[in-house]
């Protein structure tokens, strides 16, 4: 196991994040559709659809309410696809790391790249979604406050950490359906959890609990204070726990990188 | 003046828990030499590059690249090799030119600098018209010459290719090494693996054998046929169920030769001071279906030294 401290990172990692810009910068028009239409469905017609029947306590619009959580569970989504399926496909298949880590460019430079990248992506998916919201507003009053930017600077840090849970899980992987494992068994859980569909006082005291340590629940909290304007103490708390998990995941996967790798 | 030694590998040794992959070798490669590190697969070969190319910890000895030790100075090592790496890892995301120029990058190589050493490098191995062809669509051989261009874009003092013909028809071979030894001649040091020993004895300048990860023999290609096979060879090849006879038949006749058995062939080796022009071939002819005299070659000392058998 590597001390803490050792983390060969250089600013090299910056040319990894631009290898797969330079990429997506090519294949937009095909990857950039689903990303924008999914979120947009789930919130008009879960948003919508199924709001009609729901009634909350707090008095607001179902749709209103499902808002800030489809940008924390989209930002997760884009970043964890882009750290599973298509890192995968760079590690296994295109040996893309390989020929990375032959250059002057580390094996942590290439993970943090990749996480790094996979962060924009969850940084790209909140920016489209701001903007809609945003117009949208004007109909079904979806954004309250303009400290709804803040919600971009967010999703950056929240694809970090997404990013680096699924590269955490690629590291681990030895055949891309084993993904499904992960997806299936963490983040679908998560995504219904996490308070993105329900408020968590819906939940029984043991599930309360369960949630509470979902990184996904306080992404949600993060998002819904820069969305509705109310700002409140306990949003420092989220940030931190967010730091935490992480910081924890970012080092496990540079130690599980480096041990698949580098041999 | 003495030449200047490149890499120096001294009881360097690879272990993958009980398993030992590279087992005390020693060996140096000079500047300007075409360095050959030949075996069987599973000999140990890529257990070597590796270490030598940073990506893989040496686990005992000591191995110095450039002067350089891989465990404290891996960035500044890689910055000066080229690697050729066994599969064709380009980016299939980006064209032939792309490729170069995102790998140009990872060496802070600017992007004016990158582009004009893009076209040199591609005139070089023969793709200048592909440069904006995609990778897929591109020939095997034309996939390994654009690695080896890749691996040039640093202007590497060191060309480490591992493997780098295997997969290849015959004419893209051909001209891939032609290319090599153009490099070769412009003064390019480079380490080799390959299990083909015709190309070792078209590009090497010396060679080590290993085997179950020792080094069972060294030295130039033409030193190597002389001392363990010598000049020529006969082949005795004889139809099926006739093997004890035939056996009978050639020890008889070749009196004080070498020689080796395989299921349908009889090989006979001379040993010193005999030469295979003095068998009696016409008596050989009568044993066999089929009787070949030719020149020993490098296949000849790798089977003898690390067997005929199929090891899997």
């Amino acid at each position: 196991m590597m001390a803490l401290t050792d983390i060969d990172v250089s600013y090299r990692t910056l040319k990894v994040w631009r290898r797969n810009a330079d990429v997506f910068q090519r294949l937009w028009r095909a990857e950039i559709l689903w990303p924008v239409i999914e979120p947009l469905i789930v919130i008009l017609g879960v948003g919508l659809g199924l709001g009609r029947f729901v009634e909350l306590e707090s008095g607001e619009d179902y749709i209103v309410f499902l808002t800030p959580g489809v940008m924390a569970a989209f930002a997760m989504w884009a970043a964890i696809a882009e750290g599973a399926w298509a890192s995968y496909n760079r590690m296994a298949w295109q040996k893309t790391y390989d020929a990375m880590i032959a250059t002057p460019v580390s094996i942590d430079d290439v993970i943090t790249g990749e996480i790094t990248w996979a962060a924009s992506r969850g940084v790209l998916s909140t920016c489209f979604l701001v903007i809609i919201t945003v117009a949208l507003t004007p109909v079904w009053g979806l954004v309250d406050s303009p400290l709804v930017v803040l919600a971009i600077p967010t999703a950056f840090l929240l694809g970090f950490m997404f990013g680096s849970m699924a590269l955490l899980a690629t590291s681990l992987v030895t055949s891309v359906s084993q993904l499904g494992y992960f997806v299936s068994l963490i983040v679908i859980p998560m995504f219904w959890v996490g308070g993105v569909f329900f408020p968590p006082e819906e939940l029984s005291r043991g599930m309360q609990i369960f949630a509470w340590f979902l990184p996904l629940s306080h992404a949600v909290n993060l998002q819904r204070g820069w969305v509705t304007g109310d700002v409140a103490l306990s949003m420092l708390v989220d940030l931190i726990w967010i730091l935490i998990v992480t910081a924890i995941l970012y080092r496990t996967v540079l130690w599980s990188m480096r041990r698949r790798l580098i041999k | 003046m003495q030449p200047q030694v490149l890499i120096e590998a001294r009881a360097l040794s690879k272990r993958f828990g009980d398993l030992i992959a590279v087992d005390g070798i020693d060996f140096e490669v000079v500047q300007g030499e075409c360095f050959g590190l030949l075996g069987p697969n599973g000999a140990g070969k890529t257990s070597t590059i590796r270490m030598i190319c940073c990506v893989s910890p040496v686990t005992s000895g000591s191995l110095r690249v450039l002067g350089m030790d891989p465990a404290h100075e891996a960035r500044t090592i890689k910055a000066r090799l080229g690697v050729v790496p066994q599969d064709d890892n380009l980016d299939s995301d980006l064209s032939a030119f792309e490729n170069l120029r995102a790998y140009a990058r990872y060496f802070d190589i600017d992007a004016t600098t990158a582009k004009q050493r893009a076209a040199e490098v591609l005139d070089l191995m023969a793709l200048t018209d592909k440069a904006d062809a995609k990778i897929d669509q591109l020939s095997g051989g034309m996939k390994r010459r654009l690695v080896v261009a890749r691996a040039l874009m640093s202007q590497p003092e060191l060309l480490v290719l591992d493997e780098p013909t295997t997969g290849l028809d015959p004419q893209a071979r051909q001209l891939f090494w032609r290319k090599l030894r153009q490099l070769k001649r412009d003064g390019m040091t480079m380490l080799l693996t390959t299990h083909y020993m015709e190309e070792a004895a078209q590009l090497c300048d010396r060679v080590i054998i290993m085997d179950e990860s020792h080094i069972i023999a060294r030295g130039t290609p033409r030193d190597l046929i002389a001392d363990v096979i010598g000049r020529e060879v006969v082949e005795v090849h004889f139809e099926e169920g006739r093997h004890r006879e035939a056996l009978a038949g050639v020890r008889s006749l070749a009196n004080g030769f070498e020689v080796e058995e395989t299921e349908d062939v009889i090989y006979i080796f001379e040993r010193d001071g005999q030469h295979a022009e003095s068998l009696d071939l016409r008596g050989l002819e009568a044993i066999g279906s089929e009787v070949v005299l030719r020149k020993a070659s490098l296949e000849d000392v790798f089977l003898r030294l690390t067997g005929r058998e199929l090891i899997e």
